[in-house]
């Protein structure tokens, strides 16, 4: 049996049929990664193109000049959105981890199937209500507009993606590394943080950057919360300027220096969120082992 | 040193199903004890009781008397405890895939709360010898993860993390069922070695390894134990026609 299907299978001819399905679908293949890679190039061609121009070192150092006139930078716009977005993720990156491993771990009843919805249904909500949400909440509470309320609001968009795919993470880790920890009389807490949330690392951070990522470029839950500012400010409770509000309010100006400041902008804010998330990526991976996977 | 087992009208379900029926036996101190049966007769249901990992899985439970040698395991014994004092080697190896070597075999240590890392050098490298592990990992230990392994090597990497926990019985549920012979015989003949230190229970569908390993064997079916005795008697001269049956191959 076996022979004749070894001799069978150097004597035939793959039929003509089959070799233009095969490269029908290989041609497919690549023409479906082209689409989806294009429109990120075109998007990332066009912005270096059109900002390269207007990065010099008085954009990263110095801060607005007054509208009309010339040089000046977004330096505090730029620290501004570093700011913010570590207070979302100081606030929602642990919130949104915690809420994904009470959902994997002990989430397998009716409240956690509430938590999923809720989650689900947040993860849907238009920025720009999250925005007044968080207006309401903070801004509102305490009398004026500030870094801190931006950071909720950013958060409250972090939380849901990250629940989710945290929880997906941890129900990707085998029953039987689980129960290895328990064979060894380590206890369900200790088992969740330094074994199950230990093996699935690399997905949870990988949720963590996907959400960091996508609020990085929120303009509408800003517009409510930090206000923005055309000056330095380092303090949590004051509003604060940050790149897309900047980006924002140049590209909406009548004055052609500043649409062309608002190009530099955008490049910057896409190098950011790369860079961070490359950083994140480096940082994680240089604690990984040989062989790990 | 082990301790003898001494398993008293057990019984366990999984929800409403009834997997173990009135399972009454002992496991001899410093001696193995084979238990084999056909898939799904609940021998790893059993051993799975014996240090309460039973519980673990939703809607289980199970009740009746196990004493390991002093310890009640039913009886107002945290499972964590127990746990510590009974490993477990489980059918696939399940090393700690983003861990290294070294860390497989310390974590049941760190992860209680023991840091003393010059001890646990010492632990690690007893247990990687015991597990006949150690000469080929001796120089990657801390650099390679436990992932990386071969599948034999994997196992005996699990049984050296078993050991150094320093437990008084080994369970062990099919450890050989997805390795090649040569491994199987490596495991085999530590399985011969450990006695001296453990009291080993374990469970196989390999008869041959049954009466390879083991001064007693016990056999299941449907949930109920047919037959407890002496490993050759069970072999050669069984008092039970389903027994007789099972090892002749007759079903199952």
């Amino acid at each position: 049996m076996a022979e004749l299907l070894s001799t069978e299978f150097e004597t035939a001819k793959i039929s003509l049929w089959r070799r233009i399905t095969d490269s029908f679908a290989t041609v497919a293949a690549v023409g479906a990664v082209v689409i989806v890679l294009l429109p990120l190039a075109a998007i990332f061609g066009y912005l270096v193109y059109k900002g390269i121009g207007s990065i010099n070192l008085a954009f990263l150092t110095q801060i607005p000049k007054p509208p009309g006139e010339e040089g000046g930078g977004m330096a505090n716009a730029i620290a501004g959105s570093m700011l913010i977005l570590a207070l979302a993720s100081v606030v929602g990156v642990p919130v949104g981890i915690g809420a994904g491993i009470y959902l994997a771990e002990y989430g397998r009843n009716r409240f956690g199937d509430v938590i999923r919805f809720t989650a689900d249904v947040l993860n849907g909500v238009p920025s720009i209500i999250v925005g007044i949400v968080a207006y309401g909440l903070v801004v509102l509470s305490q009398g004026h507009f500030s870094a801190i309320a931006g950071g909720v609001a950013l958060a409250i968009m972090m939380i849901p993606t990250i629940t989710r795919t945290t929880e997906e993470m941890l129900l990707l880790v085998p029953t039987a590394v689980r129960e290895a920890a328990y064979g060894l009389g380590v206890s369900r807490w200790r088992t969740t943080l330094s074994i199950t949330l230990r093996t699935a690392t690399s997905g949870v951070i990988t949720g963590v950057m996907l959400a960091f990522a996508r609020v990085a470029g929120e303009t509408a839950p800003l517009l409510f919360t930090t206000l923005g500012n055309q000056y330095w400010n380092w303090k949590i409770g004051q509003p604060t300027a940050a790149l897309p509000l900047q980006i924002f309010a140049y590209a909406i100006s009548p004055y052609d220096e500043e649409h062309k400041q608002a190009w530099a902008g955008a490049l910057i804010l896409i190098v950011l969120i790369v860079a961070s998330v490359a950083a994140v990526r480096y940082v994680t991976s240089r604690g990984m082992l040989k062989g790990a996977n | 040193m082990g301790v003898g087992v001494k398993v008293d009208r057990l019984n366990a379900w999984y929800g409403k199903t009834q997997a173990l029926y009135d399972i009454t036996m002992e496991a001899q101190a410093n001696r193995a004890t084979a238990l084999i049966g056909p898939s799904g007769c609940g021998k790893s249901t059993f051993v799975r009781c014996l240090n309460r990992m039973h519980e673990t899985v939703p809607g289980s439970r199970a009740s009746g008397k196990v004493q390991i040698g002093n310890l009640d395991v039913y009886n107002g014994t945290a499972a964590v405890h127990i746990r510590r004092r009974i490993g477990m080697v489980f059918q696939k190896p399940n090393p700690f895939p983003t861990m290294s070597i070294y860390d497989n075999v310390a974590a049941g240590l760190k992860l209680n709360g023991f840091h003393n890392s010059k001890r646990l050098d010492e632990i690690v490298e007893r247990s990687l010898k015991l597990a006949a592990l150690w000469e080929e990992v001796k120089d990657t230990a801390k650099k390679k993860s436990g992932a990386s392994l071969s599948g034999g090597q994997q196992q005996r990497l699990c049984i050296a993390r078993a050991l150094a926990v320093e437990p008084e019985v080994l369970l062990m549920d099919e450890p050989c069922s997805a390795l090649d012979p040569i491994s199987t015989g490596k495991i085999e003949e530590l399985i011969y070695q450990l006695k001296e230190k453990f009291t080993i229970v374990i469970v196989t569908h390999n008869m041959q390894q049954a009466s390879r390993v083991a001064e007693f064997t016990g056999f299941f079916l449907l949930g109920k134990l047919i037959e407890f005795d002496k490993t050759e008697r069970i072999f050669t001269n069984p008092s039970d026609k389903r027994t007789e049956d099972y090892i002749t191959g007759r079903f199952g």
